[in-house]
């Protein structure tokens, strides 16, 4: 099974969550898609990294081929070319590499050309297969780094676990485009109910299974739940807000592995999603 | 010479456009006839690359020197290119602006700015 966790903000904790799901999974992977900035591989340090290059396809001009009939320059919706004093110039960060220009030119003066944006690394810990993507600083869009992490793992892997962006934009949506199930990481504050709407309304704007996980839970009135219990979203599980879990995972421990009780907490916690995934595929078949 | 200015209106007592690339009028200005003709910029709804289209525009109609207020680095390239001197305009009439050019009161634009599709820079 493919489990995405997300949340509308940073600093929730999808990473905290989808770390240790994975953990006490054990036969996992993990898949950090905060291409931004990965940092489930701080916890997890994994072994025997194998880095692939993430290209985008951009154009390059063979200037003697080339005419200037500006058909390129008209067709591109970003107006990454321009033709100055008979010669086509591109702007390789502003093209979004969808081609078009290719497929138009007349004379075949424009061909693809990769353009590195960013890297998949591949490493082992313990039993979890950690796969981590990195964007470079200034590029336009993390979309084609999130492609190539989910492809690179087979379809036959055990329970795949997807650290998402924050947000709800095109990223997330990569992300978890081919997820069985959402968890949704939500604080409990006002501000972390409107992140928890932001990403309540993705996920079934997807028509995607999801439930939610309580963060940073204190005594008293907690405005998530409260969102959840209004909306019929099915509660997976709490977790307390304490100084011991805040200072063990700073110090990029992963606590179910170091503490008991947050391995019986996750532990729990794997099991209700299990179940709810369970759940779905009886009642949609 | 044929110079460009990005303006809020088609009309000589408009003023100047605080955007080049989303400007919604050019003004293509010839100093030695004295001819004044307003083009509609068409890269201002542009979902992206706005300054390149509108640099372009203005090179397609032969401007040589373009006064603004400010200008991105991806039109300053396009602008380079072409060897089109980019001044940069002083107050907001545009008036003022063309007596100041002919006078050769305007100054060179040192400042590109890094774009701000980025929130705001690099």
């Amino acid at each position: 099974m493919k489990i995405a966790v997300l949340s509308g903000k940073g600093g929730t904790g999808k990473t905290l969550v989808s770390v240790n799901l994975a953990s006490v999974a054990r036969q996992s992977v993990y898949i950090d898609c905060d291409v931004e900035e990965p940092n489930g591989h701080l916890f997890f340090k994994p072994k025997d990294i194998k880095t692939d290059n993430v290209s985008v396809l951009i154009p390059s001009v063979d200037e003697k081929a080339c005419k200037g009939c500006r058909k390129c320059v008209d067709f591109c919706k970003f107006n990454a070319l321009a033709y100055i004093k008979s010669r086509l110039y591109v702007f390789d960060e502003i093209c979004h590499s969808c081609g078009g220009c290719i497929l138009l030119c007349p004379q075949n003066a424009l061909s693809e050309t990769p353009r590195k944006i960013g890297e998949v690394k591949k490493g082992i810990s313990d039993q979890v297969t950690v796969i981590t993507g990195v964007l470079n600083p200034g590029e336009a869009s993390g979309v084609p780094i999130i492609k190539s992490l989910l492809s690179s793992c087979d379809a036959d892997s055990p329970d795949i676990f997807i650290d998402c962006p924050p947000g709800s934009a095109c990223i997330v949506m990569e992300s978890i485009k081919d997820a069985d199930y959402c968890v949704l990481v939500a604080e409990p504050t006002i501000f972390g109910v409107h992140n928890l709407a932001m990403v309540y309304e993705l996920v079934r704007l997807f028509k995607k299974p999801y439930g939610a996980i309580l963060n940073k839970c204190f005594e008293g009135f907690n405005p998530a739940e409260q969102f959840c219990l209004d909306n019929k979203i099915s509660i997976l599980g709490k977790i307390p807000f304490s100084n011991e879990l805040g200072s063990a995972n700073s110090d990029a421990k992963i606590v179910s592995k170091e503490i008991n009780a947050y391995h019986e907490l996750f532990s729990g916690l794997l099991t209700a999603i299990r179940q709810e995934v369970q759940h779905e595929a009886t009642t949609n078949t | 010479m044929k110079i460009a200015i990005p303006v809020d209106n088609a009309s000589m007592d408009t003023t100047i456009c605080i955007s080049f690339g989303r400007t919604p009028y050019f003004l293509i200005y010839d100093t030695e006839s004295k001819d004044a003709k307003f083009i509609s910029n068409s890269a201002a709804a542009s979902q992206g690359g706005a300054g390149i289209k509108a640099a372009q525009t203005i090179i397609d109609h032969q401007a040589e020197a373009l006064l603004t207020p400010r200008c991105g680095e991806n039109a300053a390239e396009v602008f380079h290119a072409a060897n089109i001197r980019i001044y940069q305009t002083n107050g907001n009439l545009l008036k003022h602006n063309l007596q100041a050019f002919e006078k050769g009161e305007l100054s060179l634009l040192n400042e590109i700015h890094p774009g701000l599709h980025n929130h705001g820079g690099k």
